[in-house]
């Protein structure tokens, strides 16, 4: 059934066909919603779940994982400040292996508060352990969550897994989504087996015992890695049942009209569909540009983006978050992935755009391609740009004069 | 206007198109400005986020478009259609807002006499915007009105309905004059302006407001669509019930006592008028007197 969808209710959906059994919560824009919808299906008997309004983010995690150690299938969704407060919980929580699900509604981060989305929230939890898939459309939103439960509860991986979609351009969004039935997800996911996971009185047992000394540490949290490692092989695993049980094909990193392409935009996320129209346009122009979009982001997929960028000359890296003092944190990654290779590499350049949702515009891409290109004939690239006009710049100085005036703070030197 | 994107982007989806509808949110509170977009096509659509060039905008509040916030010019065009609902003639809207496009109002008969004719404005806009593009038949607007209108109840389910069949209807002779929208031009195109952001000491930068009352500036009193007018006659000058139940501090009292509401600000909450205990406070259309308000500013 092809029915009009939000990315929250996407969400919604995808937690309830997963069948979750347990789901602890706490509100915050732009990701109430997807509680609210789940909520009101329990409340008209549609769907057997127990929610839990915990006091915090913090709290909300802490029983997810717990939920998760003691074999229940478990689902969690927050966003931006929220996923910050519960922060140390999210190390935690991997490092006890609980495989659950959690939604971030991407948002960008305060000061200042804003509630429009970037992507600095999901990637301050890049290093915690857990599983990153980036959706682009609600179709991504349902069908990651459905993916992400095969793979947090695989054995090889046993993390969790956080599906984040962008604040307003999917959780506000309405687009045409294909709503798999019951039967079908259930030949795709089965009951999840716990195996000597489960919590009897009778046999009690200590999780997240402490340890001393650095080599026992180690040991635990480079499991994590590994565990991570082996998320890679089986995406794949996973998207190949997937695509045999809905019809739908995902790649860990997907290419878009790249075949024969000199440059390629990498971008993740939601505005990777408007970075897809403007390689429409620019195909309709005549020129061999492409985009490359990582689904997955840890693991980070390491030959899925080798084979992506394989012979591509120069590469546009659009990024939707800022580590001031460094820059785009997915430039760095891919730099980091391309160095240490051999062969020719592509020119990378850096653009930072879509900070606290920002629009792009076409011309923005168009832009970007033709200063790629021009740096792949320079052999070097520029330095990175920050997509900001002369327009906003005095917008900006417009509200500046209202709140500095009359300060005389302003005024000291 | 969330509800009327939806009713359009679904009777877009039943009439077999690809759609998206999203609402734009700023201030998440009752009767500040929200504006939704719709977009259909037979292809896949890849865009997202704000419309640049609409082919039609729906401006269901008038008040709203000398409101800065609203954005409601955003993109507006010459080869965009305005649809203002407005007791005013289109022409004066065109000349007021020096438009090249078609300008067209959806007046709403009796509306200064029944505020509560205000609540299927959504529903009326959307069937309006259904004939203009002249691709959604009655049946689907009905299938669509039903889907996301479902759970009100019946009395105002059939208000809704009989406003949007009336829209309908009245744009007739219009229909299909909005048009396919196409892709930009791939040739040659303007560069974006960028600058580079030159650094500024934090005094500057950092995010502070020093000056004080700065929200005074948001003129909050532009969200009310309904007006509470205090009579003086009625009043039994007790000085302190209205202004202090006022959320917003919007009511001042004099010093005979005599409170003074503070239009520029008061957001029509209403407070005031159920705390009164004289039924000193009527309550009016915010249409009856603003229009000359607006008028006043623009023209």
């Amino acid at each position: 059934m092809r029915v009009m969808l939000t990315g929250n209710g996407a969400a919604a959906w995808g937690a309830r066909l997963a069948g979750v059994e347990y789901l602890p919560a706490f509100p915050i824009t732009p990701q109430t919603e997807i509680i609210e919808t789940i909520a009101n299906w329990i409340d008209y008997g549609e769907f057997d779940c127990r929610v839990v309004m915990l006091d915090s983010e913090h709290s909300m995690i802490t029983a997810a994982g717990a939920a998760a150690t003691t074999g229940v299938r478990t689902f969690t969704a927050t966003s931006s400040q929220g996923l910050l407060y519960g922060m140390e919980m999210l190390y935690t929580v991997a490092g006890w292996r609980a495989p659950f699900v959690l939604v971030n509604v991407s948002r960008g981060l305060a000061s200042p508060i804003t509630l429009e989305p970037d992507h600095n929230d999901i990637l301050a939890a890049r290093d915690c352990g857990f599983l990153q898939l980036h959706c682009a459309t609600c179709q991504e939103v349902l069908d990651s969550i459905l993916l992400a439960f095969r793979l947090t509860e695989d054995n090889r991986v046993r993390l969790p897994a956080i599906v984040n979609l962008d604040g307003f351009y999917l959780s506000f969004t309405r687009e045409p989504v294909q709503l798999p039935s019951e039967q079908q997800v259930a030949g795709f996911l089965p009951p999840f087996d716990p195996q000597n996971q489960g919590f009897r009185a009778g046999a009690p047992f200590s999780q997240a015992v402490a340890v001393l000394g650095g080599s026992a540490y180690s040991y635990f949290r480079y499991q994590c890695h590994l565990a991570a490692l082996n998320a890679e092989q089986a995406f794949s695993e996973s998207a190949a049942l997937f695509s045999e049980a809905f019809g739908r094909s995902y790649q860990a990193v997907e290419s878009y009209r790249c075949d024969d392409a000199e440059v390629v935009f990498v971008m993740m996320g939601s505005f990777a569909t408007k970075a897809k129209a403007a390689v429409d346009q620019l195909r309709a122009a005549g020129q061999a540009v492409g985009l490359v979009r990582p689904l997955l982001l840890r693991p980070f997929p390491v030959k899925a983006f080798g084979r992506a960028l394989a012979g591509k000359r120069g590469v546009a890296v659009i990024d939707q978050n800022l580590s001031p003092g460094y820059g785009g944190i997915l430039h760095a990654e891919l730099a980091a992935n391309l160095y240490g290779h051999s062969g020719s590499k592509p020119v990378l350049v850096s653009f930072i755009g879509g900070l606290g949702g920002r629009d792009i515009s076409s011309e923005e891409f168009f832009e970007m391609a033709k200063i790629t290109r021009q740096a792949v004939a320079d052999g070097s690239a520029p330095p990175p740009r920050l997509l900001y006009t002369g327009d906003e710049l005095r917008e900006m100085k417009k509200w500046q004069a209202i709140a500095l005036q009359q300060s005389g703070r302003g005024d000291q030197t | 206007m969330k509800t009327a994107s939806r009713i359009l982007g679904t009777a877009f989806f039943l009439e077999g198109f690809e759609v998206q509808d999203a609402p734009r949110y700023g201030a998440e509170r009752r009767g500040a400005p929200i504006s939704a977009y719709v977009r259909a096509s037979h292809q896949e659509i890849k865009e997202r986020g704000i419309i640049r060039d609409p082919g039609l905008v729906i401006v269901a509040d008038e008040t709203l478009v000398p409101m800065p916030a609203a954005c409601v010019m955003q993109g507006v065009g010459a080869q965009t259609l305005l649809l203002i609902h407005s007791l005013e003639n289109p022409q004066v809207w065109r000349d007021r807002l020096n438009l090249q496009g078609t300008v067209l109002t959806l007046p709403s008969a009796g509306e200064t006499a029944d505020p509560m004719a205000w609540r299927c404005i959504g529903a009326a806009c959307a069937a309006a915007a259904a004939r203009l593009v002249g691709v959604i038949s009655r049946d689907s607007l009905g299938s669509a009105l039903e889907q996301e209108l479902a759970g009100l109840k019946a009395a105002l389910m059939e208000e809704n309905l009989g406003r949007a069949h009336w829209a309908y209807d009245l744009m007739e002779p219009e229909q299909g004059r909005v048009v396919s929208g196409r892709l930009l031009p791939t040739g040659p195109f303007s560069s974006p302006e960028w600058v580079d952001l030159q650094y500024e000491e934090a005094r500057v930068s950092a995010p502070a407001i020093h000056a004080a009352m700065t929200s005074e500036q948001v003129q909050t009193g532009l969200w009310r669509t309904r007006r509470p007018v205090i009579d003086s006659g009625h009043c039994k000058r007790c000085w302190w019930l209205c202004s202090t139940y006022c959320p917003d501090g919007a009511i001042k009292v004099d010093e005979a006592g005599l409170p003074e509401i503070d239009y520029a600000h008061c957001k029509g909450c209403m407070v005031c008028v159920a705390q009164c205990p004289n039924h000193a406070i009527e309550v009016i259309p915010e249409r009856s007197v603003s229009r000359t308000a607006v008028a006043g500013k623009d023209s």
